[in-house]
């Protein structure tokens, strides 16, 4: 079993890393978003500190949507989802690996690049810690929740958008969370500790439900 | 003696009962939520309006209220319907929970809308991300979300099918994206300033709070029934049962009275 997931993420990511446009369209995507808000809102100091995580937050869960479309796309193409259906692997796992992949590809490009966008809000070095600590366990769950959603949307014309409507509901929590630790962490470091235990407990029960309801949704699509 | 629980779950059966039923909860529906009206505007304590007119903008709790408890339930409706739809594959269960969904999105509608007027007088703005009503906006979201899901599809089994998945996780979501609204700061949750006891609420308020809440309910089933009728007309439009009807209710206003109807049907069927 281990192989098969070992096998379905080195695959993803060789086959990203080829083509690394799309990697690195969904990071400029985020960069050019949160450059953005400080032109559209007057670039106070005082405004931006406190605009910053919430800002930061939303373009992170706009750039995750925006890269889900291709989490299962290519393979629903090529019919190499059928194939991994048929595989007679537990789908659940396999769905994992590609999540796991696609996290790589496009979650953990902005956790490190977080902190050069903090900087534009002026953010405390700690709020910035905060802030990549919150995001390494959030975004996780964003695509979790998101391969949901592009699994159920699958081959549908118009599914980008449509998927934005069905899964950015059901990031609020990860986000109010998410942002609430860092605008916490300004004040006061050691108030952060629910926060992250939150975010934590959202990482778990994502890891152990979502993949289950996205290899349903994908049997679904595929019938 | 043998039950046949299953006998009302098939399309054919349950059409004419739907039929019937319409007409009887809409007369409910009207006769409850005029009574409720009535109680609630002249017939309160008065412990708010009485003492000070220009608070006699609370009597919209009477609608405020009943649509928001209708919005909430009315999404566990359809989620439960998705359920037992995946569970026991019975296609009148996805009828079922599509025809809830448009009631259930235009409570959630009029909840925020009354809330947003409500708010007027009282905050003195119309939006003031108040929990309760954010919550009720997201809820909206989802509706929507499942309508545009089902749209979207065309083949009708994977749309029902993928819909109701959505309508679970929807259902599982809500309880934490509600929390989190609730209490966006964990550090103190205890100073959550949304408290409700019905116990504190005077009974000249209640009871015709819940009679229109009963009045709702029973709209809901009526236009839900009515939509399921046409859905299920729609869906079964090539099946035998529904072909023999359109043609013998085609006979009856057309034909006039003298005709029997087996023969105009038979001719019918012929010409299809």
């Amino acid at each position: 079993m281990l192989k098969v997931f070992w096998c379905i993420l080195t695959r993803d990511i060789t086959l990203a890393l080829r083509r690394r446009t799309d990697v690195l369209t969904t990071l400029f995507f985020f960069v050019i978003v949160v450059s953005l808000f400080p032109l559209g809102v007057g670039s106070e100091r005082e405004l931006l500190r406190l605009l910053g995580p919430g800002v930061v937050w939303v373009a992170a869960l706009l750039a995750s949507m925006l890269a889900l479309e291709r989490l299962f796309a290519a393979d629903y193409d090529d019919g190499t989802l059928e194939q991994l259906l048929l595989a007679g692997q537990p789908l659940s796992l396999l769905v994992l690996a590609k999540v796991v992949a696609h996290w790589l590809l496009t979650g953990l490009p902005l956790v490190v690049i977080a902190p050069l966008m903090a900087m534009q809000y002026s953010l405390e070095p700690i709020a910035i810690l905060v802030m990549m600590a919150a995001l390494a366990l959030g975004t996780p769950v964003l695509s979790l929740l998101g391969a949901i959603g592009a699994a159920l949307t699958l081959g549908l014309r118009g599914g980008g958008i449509l998927l934005s409507l069905l899964i950015l509901p059901l990031y609020i929590p990860v986000l109010v969370y998410g942002a609430g630790a860092v605008s916490v962490s300004v004040v006061e470091i050691a108030d952060t500790q629910p926060y992250f235990s939150l975010l934590g407990a959202f990482l778990v029960a994502a890891l152990i439900l979502a993949p289950p309801a996205s290899a349903a949704a994908l049997r679904i699509s595929m019938e | 003696m043998k039950i046949n629980w299953f006998k009302y779950a098939s399309p054919a059966s349950f059409y004419p009962l739907a039929g019937q039923l319409v007409p009887k909860f809409a007369a409910v529906a009207a006769v409850l939520v005029l009574i409720g009206l009535y109680v609630g505007f002249f017939h309160t304590a008065d412990q708010l309006g009485g003492s000070n007119p220009q608070k006699e903008y609370y009597r919209i709790i009477f609608v405020h209220v009943p649509t928001a408890w209708m919005s909430m339930w009315l999404y566990l409706v359809l989620a439960g319907w998705s359920a037992i739809g995946l569970v026991f594959n019975t296609r009148l269960s996805f009828m079922m929970a599509n025809a809830v969904a448009p009631t259930g999105a235009i409570f959630t509608f009029l909840a925020l809308w009354t809330g947003a007027l409500w708010g007027r007088p009282s905050w003195g703005t119309y939006w003031d991300w108040d929990p309760r009503l954010t919550s009720e906006l997201i809820l909206f979201f989802l509706y929507i979300g499942y309508m545009a899901l089902h749209s979207a599809i065309d083949d009708s089994r994977r749309a029902d099918r993928a819909a109701a998945l959505l309508a679970i996780v929807g259902v599982v979501m809500l309880p934490i994206i509600y929390w989190s609204i609730n209490c966006p700061d964990p550090n103190n949750c205890a100073a959550l300033h949304q408290r409700s006891d019905p116990g504190s609420i005077h009974a000249s308020i209640l009871i015709p709070m819940l009679l229109i809440t009963l009045g709702f309910w029973s709209y809901s089933f009526a236009t839900a029934f009515m939509r399921l009728r046409d859905i299920i007309l729609t869906r079964e439009a090539d099946s035998a049962w529904v072909r023999d009807m359109l043609l013998e209710a085609r006979a009856d206003t057309g034909g006039g009275s003298g005709t029997s109807s087996g023969v105009p049907a038979g001719a019918g069927r012929g010409a299809v």
